[in-house]
């Protein structure tokens, strides 16, 4: 596993300054627009190369949470520690797009734009035929690929996902969710996926969060073996359990 | 629900209620006659229709039906000319204006017009998208720019241009100068503004997206803001060029001896209504070219964007 490196630490003597055995920890973060806390004392571990899903009814806080983990919000009471090397994909695919694929696909990274690079991370997301086009010309699916292989040519510790899959039509899901499942064994990198489907969370998940009023409500550890099978008693009574915890009745 | 249970087209069995005949495997349901008729429309694909594409093909095209209404115009001006109704001190005739086009082009004199009048409009423009374009940029990309610049320029604009024309002549006397100011003045409002508000205008969730790429403020703004700022300042180039000609013509009137301008106010002297109408020709030709020179750049600079061409 990859050494995952910190900005905010001051480290033991056995391991290096600014490494750590976690993606994140969150300790007492609280969050709040005008007088209303969106989080708050949250208290938050993601081990290295762990895949989390973080559920929540809209408006909970998650996307909230996942913007502060991304360095997009500082604006915060708490403690919050982070992997450096990070990356994020977000709900719509924030592809510049004046630039072609393969050049959005490196944009940030230093040195002169590195077309090789580009193309090998849009292979691995099926994209290499379309690493020369203007983004608006893709599908929703096909954007959404190019921002994951953007987000992995960072090669991170740590990577965000908010609610990647919900612009996607459902058959195109089912293929986004096995692709980030194989990307994620593939590079080892922790992962954060924000979504309000449940299902979503448990086929992917090693742990899923339920987020309520601010705080992680629930956490449920998924053991059924991948892939799982959506009819396996142990899938159907976590999906009862955790609907419940974000307050749906599912039969009357 | 497994796929082994739909693959074979069965039917679930609450909706089997009536026996039916095996369907083709294709779409197609076997005909039975129906109780209840239901009216259709039938839509014929424009490959398919008398003729196929290569009726399509012989349809007249689109520039001769573009030119239909200008020729006509020109058609009914002639006509109004010959049978008298426009009297030459009015208006002069179509073939009146193309014989002075003709006779002032072998003097020399409409060549050295042109040259004189496109210098001006040449370098009144370099001088004000130069600066529209710094003070936009700063404005657009600086807080405290905006305080400083955005405010006066803001209050400035909503000054007529050519209001300034007696206070240009008092401060810089009837050369060139002046005419080189009001049109940089004309031309820089219209850029500057638009030009601030592209600026403005970029989409946050692609800068937050630049941010979390690891961009810098530079970067940003190289990869993102000014690209984003492009459409929105190509609209107001535009507009500049457009400007920049119709104060060309104002200018032009102040004491000009070389220039279109000057031509007009010579032959207006004279009753010459050949010049002018040909002088009014040679603006909107000027214009025109400018206009397609900026269409060329956004179709270099926009190719990323598809665009809406009509129907």
């Amino acid at each position: 596993m990859a050494t995952v490196v910190h900005r905010d630490l001051t480290g033991s003597p056995a391991v290096p300054a600014d490494a750590a055995p976690f993606a994140v920890r969150v300790r007492g973060l609280t969050k709040r627009f005008g007088d209303r806390a969106v989080i708050s004392d949250l208290d938050l571990d993601i081990a290295p190369g762990e895949f989390v899903v973080l559920l929540g009814a809209s408006g909970c806080g998650k996307s909230t949470l996942l913007r502060i983990l991304a360095d997009l919000d500082r604006d915060l009471d708490g403690r919050v520690e982070v992997a450096t090397r990070r990356a994020v994909s977000f709900q719509s695919p924030r592809l510049m797009p004046w630039k072609k694929v393969w050049r959005n696909v490196v944009l940030g990274l230093p040195g002169r734009p590195d077309r090789a690079r580009a193309e090998a991370a849009l292979a691995e997301v099926n994209m290499t035929h379309r690493s020369d086009v203007w983004p608006k010309v893709l599908s929703g699916g096909e954007a959404q690929r190019a921002s994951l292989a953007r987000a992995l040519v960072r090669e991170p510790d740590l990577l965000l996902l908010d609610e990647p899959f919900s612009a996607l039509d459902a058959l195109t899901r089912l293929t986004a969710q096995a692709l980030v499942a194989d990307l994620w064994t593939l590079h080892g990198c922790a992962v954060l996926l924000v979504t309000h489907d449940v299902e979503e969370a448990i086929k992917l998940a090693d742990r899923v969060l339920v987020m309520r009023d601010g705080v992680i409500a629930h956490q449920a550890v998924v053991e059924q073996e991948r892939p799982r099978e959506v009819a396996d008693p142990r899938f159907v009574s976590l999906r009862a359990e955790l609907l419940a915890h974000l307050g749906v009745q599912e039969h009357g | 629900m497994s796929a082994a249970d739909v693959s074979a087209g069965a039917l679930p069995a609450a909706r089997a209620r009536a026996p039916r005949p095996v369907a083709p495997d294709n779409g197609v349901l076997p005909t039975r006659p129906s109780e209840h008729p239901i009216p259709v429309t039938v839509i014929t694909g424009r490959a398919t229709r008398a003729g196929g594409p290569r009726a399509r093909q012989a349809r007249v095209p689109r520039w001769v039906i573009k030119s239909i209404s200008p020729l006509l115009l020109i058609l009914l001006w002639y006509v109004l000319s010959a049978v008298g109704w426009l009297s030459a001190n009015t208006l002069a005739s179509p073939q009146r204006v193309v014989v002075k086009a003709g006779e002032l082009l072998r003097t020399g004199e409409l060549q050295e017009a042109i040259v004189a009048s496109a210098q001006r409009v040449g370098l009144g423009l370099f001088f004000g998208v130069t600066a529209a374009l710094v003070a936009a940029l700063i404005a657009g990309l600086f807080k405290v720019g905006e305080d400083i610049i955005d405010a006066p320029i803001q209050m400035l604009r909503t000054v007529p241009v050519v209001g300034l024309i007696p206070l240009l002549i008092i401060w810089f006397g009837i050369g060139d100068q002046p005419k080189l100011i009001l049109i940089a003045l004309g031309v820089f409002f219209p850029l500057y503004l638009n030009l601030f508000a592209g600026i403005r205008g970029t989409d946050p969730a692609l800068i937050e997206a630049g941010r979390t790429l690891g961009l810098r403020k530079l970067g940003l703004i190289r990869h993102v803001i000014l690209p984003a700022a492009v459409p929105s300042g190509l609209v107001g180039l535009r507009y500049s060029i457009g400007v920049s000609w119709l104060i060309l013509v104002f200018a032009e009137t102040i004491n000009a001896t070389t220039g279109i301008g000057f031509l007009v106010n010579t032959a207006r002297e004279f009753f010459e209504t050949d010049t002018i109408v040909l002088c009014l020709v040679l603006y909107a030709l000027l214009g025109l070219l400018a206009d397609l020179i900026v269409r060329g750049l956004e179709r270099v600079l926009l190719a990323w964007r598809p665009s809406f061409t009509g129907t």
